[in-house]
């Protein structure tokens, strides 16, 4: 009889990298339903574009690397790439943007350094930013909120727009993005950021019809579904609340500090947290755990990193939203990050 | 008294980083009392079973002994007696496998029992107090007690470093699941132990004992509390579940907030730790005068009928201990020296118990599935969160595949404690402790290497010198000669005597004269010729 041998630990928790990337794209879901609720049914076009667009891309790029296809499908880590960038972009961008940015995403960002785990860059931000300095037009063409719009677009409109870039009756994207007063509707950040820069106070500014709720329609309700899920992340133990922390704390203190001194030409804290990719970068996209800070310490001062840097960006910037490139800048610190956070070890002077 | 040590007689329980809470699984083996188990034919005695030198074989093949009777005395190498756990004769000597996770040969005694189990007459003391400490320590050292914790260290070592002690730690947390044999013996015989803690607190000449148990052992500290009253050396500490609280870094900071420094020892904060499976032993040699030769073992997990908490006799073969426990194997059945976490696997069951083994674990896959292939990292952290040393498991394991042994240095590799919470909670099921094993390995063979190429080293440069120191004596002794010749001439030369000067200079002149006479015949020679 022969006995078999393995190395301990013999107990493993067996909680999987699939099992971690299927709770974060679980969490996900409340997000992305208000996110359908409010921008309709192109969300979830983007979602099958994405999924299909990675689940190729990774097909083909370990294929090219000769390593078994059907291990990197199963750790799901490129459903939760695909998954970030589709509810990234704007719900109504043609096709091409959204499978553009995907496969970018997993084939450069991802298997040209090395595959999972190895990479430097967040893969669907890195993807984000590619599309968003390449086609800014597309890629800020948010469409406007159901409870604003003019003109109701069902599902085949959608599918119909994202194709060929007109509804079946015949209008085109622009068409559908007029407000009532016939001009083009902006997000809330981008409203405010191109008032505030043509001299108006915060208060005139807010009297557009974007700003009727929270935070700028929808926008405030999508941020608090992805904060409940990144709550259900922090619970399940799948992120720490460093990372999330972190960021908020490094984003809403300085914008409240520079709120108080400025109250006519800022953004709100409120509208900071509540607006734009706030929340979803906070629990999902900065929590990335491959191109995050590894330590908490290292974790806190990456958070607070990136949340700054959406501060300094969104106030002073060229872009209205920040976060992609606030953790793309941010994960470039991370090994200088890791190098003095390492956290003292047993029996090296450190108190218990 | 400083605030740290009020807070420690208060019994405050501090907490340290990290740590998992895998599913204990102790019901299985602690429910029913320990029980003896049937003598088995032949037992195995490795001559080693400490961390130390062994000692030297006293026995020969075809020799009858008794139980207790010493094999191997303490010797020139300082090492551990190991006694005979029952009557019989002494088979063989010779190479055999040992419990190891190397599964490597050492020597081995094997005893064939004759069953009717004779003991040696023993020595019970009635006053221990009588005795000096060096003669109680002789006694535990004569007994063959070792660590039973797991780490083995010899007992009377551990004590006779005469250093100033704070408290002495009695460790009954057995934080490893499956694992009830402490526990188990802390519920039926904890007056023993309590003579025990008292002895070696005399021993040692400390004033105070804390006994450490798991929350999850509620009968252990019933019984421990009813009986301390009568102790005021002693006092107890219940600390809460989490693996691996039992670890000896983890509890002295669990129950003093004192860490032990990198590479130190517990006695350089003052303390000193002994498990209470030791207590005991040490209570059974001093009072009775017992030697080891037998310990509690559980034998556990799903393919036994039997599970539970045995007295084992040290040599009997794994194969007949869970044989007597209805052993069941399954096809790829792991056979477990130790506990889940940080047990080794036996891959042939010849391999007898020892000193150090605590457990017998033989799970179904179910329970224990094996593990999987290991994916990639995915630089999650999680092992960093649980890491009771604050080491940064994900980095070393970079620098573990990556040989880069200064990298592991800096990060303290040293200094993990081969836990297994960090490869217990890796979603990529990387086995971390497994990396970490083998960089720790390599780093000691470089180090050996090292060690060795500098001793050459030191030859090869001594060797040089002295060449050089000898090439210099002798030319100094040719230099002093020559000093003494001359001088001795110039005297004989002063006395009127001939100057050996003289006649050298005559054999000069005449070999002059010789060439010059020779110079001139040849160029006679050679006129001659051109007339011709």
């Amino acid at each position: 009889m022969t006995f078999k041998i393995a190395a301990s630990p013999h107990a493993h928790q067996r909680r999987t990298t699939q099992q971690v990337m299927r709770w974060v794209y679980l969490a996900l879901i409340p997000g992305v339903l208000v996110q359908t609720y409010f921008f309709g049914f192109g969300v979830y076009v983007q979602l099958a574009l994405a999924l299909l667009t990675a689940w190729v891309a990774e097909g083909l790029a370990m294929r090219m690397r000769g390593r078994p296809v059907a291990h990197a499908w199963q750790d799901h880590t490129a459903i939760v790439t695909a998954v970030l960038l589709a509810i990234s972009i704007p719900a109504l961008a043609p096709w091409w943007i959204i499978v553009m940015g995907t496969a970018f995403a997993v084939i450069v960002v991802k298997h040209v350094y090395g595959g999972v785990g190895q990479n430097l860059f967040n893969p669907a931000m890195a993807g984000y930013v590619l599309l968003l300095i390449s086609f800014p037009v597309q890629m800020t063409s948010w469409p406007i909120p159901n409870e604003l719009a003019q003109l109701q677009v069902s599902l085949n409109d959608t599918v119909s727009l994202i194709f060929s870039g007109y509804t079946q009756a015949g209008y085109n994207l622009e068409q559908l993005r007029m407000g009532a007063d016939g001009i083009t509707m902006a997000t809330p950040l981008d409203s405010l950021r191109n008032d505030l820069n043509h001299q108006l106070t915060l208060s005139e500014a807010l009297t557009k019809p974007i700003f009727d709720d929270l935070a700028g329609i929808g926008w405030a309700w999508i941020n608090i579904a992805f904060l409940l899920g990144g709550l259900v992340l922090i619970k399940q133990k799948i992120i720490s609340w460093h990372i999330p922390g972190g960021m908020l704390v490094g984003l809403l203190v300085p914008a409240a500090i520079y709120w108080l001194f400025n109250p006519d030409q800022a953004i709100t804290p409120m509208l900071h947290a509540l607006s734009g990719a706030t929340m979803l970068g906070a629990f999902f996209i900065a929590t990335d755990p491959v191109t995050a800070a590894t330590s908490n310490k290292g974790r806190w001062v990456f958070g607070l990193l990136v949340g700054f840097l959406v501060f300094v960006i969104r106030t002073w910037g060229g872009y209205p939203d920040a976060v992609a490139f606030a953790v793309l800048l941010a994960n470039m610190t991370v090994p200088v990050i890791d190098k003095y956070t390492q956290p003292i070890a047993y029996g090296h002077g450190g108190r218990s | 008294m400083s605030v740290a040590t009020k807070a420690i007689e208060a019994g405050h329980i501090w907490t340290f980083p990290g740590g998992i809470h895998p599913p204990e699984r102790k019901e299985i083996s602690n429910q029913t009392p320990i029980a003896p188990l049937a003598l088995a034919q032949e037992y195995y005695l490795p001559v080693k079973q400490h961390s130390g030198a062994p000692g030297e074989l006293l026995v020969q093949v075809g020799d009858y002994v008794k139980a207790g009777q010493v094999l191997t005395q303490v010797g020139a190498n300082n090492g551990l007696p190991v006694h005979a756990p029952t009557s019989g004769t002494i088979a063989a000597i010779g190479p055999g496998i040992i419990a190891h996770p190397s599964g490597l040969a050492d020597t081995v005694i094997t005893i064939r029992a004759d069953g009717n189990d004779e003991h040696v007459a023993l020595e019970p003391l009635t006053d221990y107090t009588q005795l000096s400490r060096a003669e109680l320590l002789d006694r535990i050292k004569n007994a063959g007690i070792a660590g039973l914790g797991g780490a083995g260290f010899p007992t009377a070592q551990k004590l006779a470093l005469q250093r100033p002690l704070d408290y002495l730690i009695i460790n009954g947390v057995e934080c490893e699941p499956y694992i009830s044999a402490d526990d188990r013996l802390m519920r039926e015989h904890a007056q023993t132990i309590i003579d025990g803690t008292e002895i070696l607190l005399h021993i040692a000449g400390c004033e105070k004992a804390l006994i450490a148990i798991e929350a999850n052992k509620p009968e252990a500290i019933a019984a421990f509390e009813a009986l301390l009253d009568k102790h005021p050396q002693l006092a107890l500490r219940v600390v809460p579940v989490k693996y691996p609280s039992g670890g000896e870094k983890q509890l002295i900071q669990l129950l003093t907030g004192r860490q032990v420094p990198s590479r130190g020892l517990p006695i350089d904060i003052g303390l000193v730790m002994q498990n209470v499976g030791t207590a005991f032993a040490v209570a059974q040699a001093v009072l009775q005068g017992k030697p080891l030769i037998e310990r509690v073992v559980t034998v556990t997990g799903e393919n036994v009928e039997k599970p539970g908490n045995y007295w084992v006799r040290l040599g009997t073969p794994v194969a007949y201990l869970l044989a007597q426990c209805g052993f069941k194997p399954e096809p790829e059945q792991r056979v477990i020296m130790g506990g889940p976490m940080m047990g080794f696997t036996l891959a042939d069951l010849s391999v007898p118990v020892v000193k150090i083994t605590n457990c017998i674990l033989v799970p179904s896959s179910q329970e224990l599935a094996p593990a999987q292939d290991e994916m990639a990292c995915i630089r999650c952290g999680a092992c960093a969160d649980v890491c009771p040393a604050q080491l940064l498991p994900q980095q070393l394991q970079w620098l573990a595949k990556a040989k880069d042994y200064d990298g592991l240095e800096q990060q303290n590799l040293f200094d993990c404690i081969e836990c297994g919470a960090c490869a217990y909670v890796c979603p990529s099921e990387i086995p971390l402790v497994h990396y970490y094993r083998k960089a720790k390995a390599e780093i000691r063979n470089i180090a050996r290497e090292k060690a060795k190429a500098e001793v050459a080293r030191e030859r090869f440069e001594a060797r040089q010198e002295r060449l050089e120191r000898e090439k210099q004596e002798r030319l100094e002794r040719h230099r002093k000669a020559a000093e003494a010749r001359k001088k001795a001439q110039a005297e004989a030369v002063a006395q009127g005597g001939d100057n050996p000067q003289d006649a050298v200079q005559a054999a000069i002149a005449r070999a002059k004269a010789r060439k010059a006479a020779q110079a001139a015949a040849a160029q006679q020679k050679n006129k001659e010729g051109d007339d011709a």
